[in-house]
C-alpha cells in the first residue's frame, strides 16, 4: 500500500489488520452487548403488554414484533454479506472474507425465523401456512442463498478460494433482495405492503410502531454482538500461528 | 486504484448489473405468471382461463355476503372496484373473512361465470390500529379501504 494514493478513509485500511480488528471489536461488544439486552428486553415487555392490540386481528398481530425485525435483518444481513464479499474479491483483504463468512449463519437463523413467524402468523389470519405468493417465495429463495454460501464454505477446503465462490454466489444472490423489498409492489400477493417505509408515515400508531423500532434496533445491536463474536473467533482461529495470538493465548 | 483491482471492482459490478438486467427482464416477461391471483377485472375481461384452476383476488361487497342457513355454502361478490365476480364457497372461512376485507379465493369459474371457491384466504392491509382508534375511524367514516390498485398490479 506504501507509496500509492490511499483511496479510501484510513480507518478502511486499519480494517485489514485482524489484530486492530480484534482489539477494535473487544472494545466496541459491551457497548453492543448492554444495548441488545436493554433494547430487547424493553421491546419485548413494551410490545406484549403495552402496546395496543389490532381491531382486526387481536393479539395474533403481536408476532409482528419479532416477525418484522427478523425480516429486515435478514435482507441487511445479506447485503452486508455480499458488500464484505465484494471488499475481499476486489482488495484481497482476510478481514472482509471473515466478515462475509460470519453473516451468513446468522443470516440463516433470522431468515428462517423470519418465514417460521411468518407462517405462525399466517394460519390464523390467512387462513394458510404457506402461499406461492412473490414476497413468500423470494424470501424462501433468501434462505436458500444463505444455505448456498455455508455450504461453499464447509465443502471447500481452501480458504481464498471459498471466500472467493462464496463471494460471486452472494453477489449474484443480491438481485434477490429489492425483488423482495418490492414483491408485494410489483405484483399481486397475499403479503400486505409495508407499514414501515422510509417515505411515509407509518400505517399504525406511534403506541404500535414505537415498540416495532426498539426491536428492529436491538435485532441489529444483537446482530452486531453475534457478528463480532464470530468474527473474533475466526481471526483467532485463522491468526493461530502469528506471534499476537500465541503471545496473547499463551501468556494470559 | 491499481489497474487490477480495477479490473476486479468491474467484473463485481458486472456481475451484479448484469444479473440485475437479467433477471429484471425475466421477471417482466414472466410478470402474469408471477401474480398470485387475477383480479375481477381481469376475470371479466376474459384474461384469466376458464375452468382451470386459478385464484381470484378482491373485496367482498359489502352486503353480498349470503350464508346458507342449512350448512357451511356462503356466496358473496368480490370487487376491485371497476368489476365485480360472483363467488360460491362451501367450508369454514378465515377468521378475518368479512364484508368491505380483501380476499384471495382459490377455484374455477362455472358455466354460468360463477367463481366455485375451494379455498379462502383473508388479505389483510397494512394498517394496523386499536379497536378504539378503528371504531372512531369507523364513525367518521375515515376508515382505510384496500384501493383499487391493490387487486391490479
Amino acid at each position: 500500500m506504501s507509496g500509492q494514493k490511499k483511496w479510501m478513509p484510513r480507518w478502511f485500511y486499519q480494517l485489514a489488520s485482524p489484530r486492530w480488528c480484534y482489539d477494535i471489536t473487544g472494545k466496541l461488544l459491551p457497548g453492543f452487548v448492554i444495548a441488545a439486552l436493554l433494547l430487547l428486553g424493553v421491546g419485548t415487555v413494551w410490545a406484549l403488554l403495552f402496546a395496543p392490540a389490532d381491531y382486526q386481528q387481536g393479539n395474533s398481530f403481536r408476532i409482528i414484533y419479532i416477525h418484522v425485525p427478523a425480516a429486515i435483518l435478514a435482507q441487511s444481513c445479506y447485503m452486508m454479506m455480499a458488500v464484505a464479499g465484494a471488499i475481499g474479491l476486489i482488495w484481497k483483504m482476510k478481514v472482509a472474507d471473515m466478515v462475509a463468512k460470519s453473516c451468513a449463519p446468522i443470516g440463516v437463523s433470522v431468515a428462517l425465523l423470519a418465514l417460521a413467524t411468518g407462517a405462525i402468523w399466517g394460519k390464523p389470519t390467512w387462513g394458510s401456512w404457506w402461499v406461492w405468493d412473490a414476497r413468500l417465495t423470494s424470501m424462501l429463495i433468501l434462505l436458500f442463498l444463505y444455505l448456498g454460501v455455508i455450504a461453499l464454505h464447509s465443502a471447500i477446503e481452501n480458504e481464498v478460494t471459498a471466500a472467493q465462490s462464496a463471494a460471486v454466489l452472494s453477489l449474484v444472490g443480491l438481485v434477490n433482495i429489492p425483488i423482495i423489498k418490492y414483491s408485494v409492489e410489483w405484483w399481486n400477493t397475499l403479503h400486505q405492503p409495508a407499514t414501515f417505509t422510509l417515505t411515509e408515515r407509518p400505517a399504525m400508531p406511534a403506541e404500535m410502531w414505537v415498540p416495532l423500532l426498539v426491536m428492529v434496533i436491538g435485532f441489529y445491536c444483537f446482530f452486531a454482538v453475534s457478528l463480532m463474536l464470530r468474527i473474533r473467533n475466526e481471526i483467532l482461529h485463522r491468526e493461530r500461528r502469528a506471534g499476537w495470538v500465541r503471545q496473547m493465548i499463551g501468556g494470559e | 486504484m491499481n489497474p487490477k483491482r480495477k479490473q476486479r471492482l468491474m467484473i463485481v459490478l458486472f456481475i451484479v448489473f448484469g444479473v440485475g438486467i437479467a433477471v429484471g427482464l425475466t421477471m417482466y416477461a414472466l410478470s402474469q405468471n408471477i401474480n398470485l391471483f387475477y383480479s375481477p377485472t381481469q376475470i371479466a375481461e376474459g384474461e384469466a382461463p376458464e375452468k382451470a384452476r386459478i385464484r381470484a383476488g378482491g373485496m367482498v361487497v359489502e352486503g353480498s355476503v349470503k350464508r346458507d342457513p342449512e350448512s357451511l355454502r356462503v356466496s358473496f361478490a368480490l370487487t376491485d372496484y371497476q368489476e365485480t365476480v360472483d363467488v360460491e364457497y362451501t367450508g369454514i372461512l378465515p377468521d378475518l373473512f368479512r364484508e368491505g376485507q380483501g380476499i384471495v379465493a382459490q377455484g374455477s369459474l362455472d358455466n354460468r361465470g360463477v367463481f366455485q371457491a375451494v379455498e379462502v384466504l383473508a388479505k389483510h392491509d397494512e394498517n394496523y390500529m386499536p379497536p378504539e382508534v378503528a371504531d372512531a375511524l369507523e364513525k367518521s367514516g375515515q376508515m382505510p379501504m384496500p384501493s383499487a390498485e391493490e387487486f391490479n398490479k
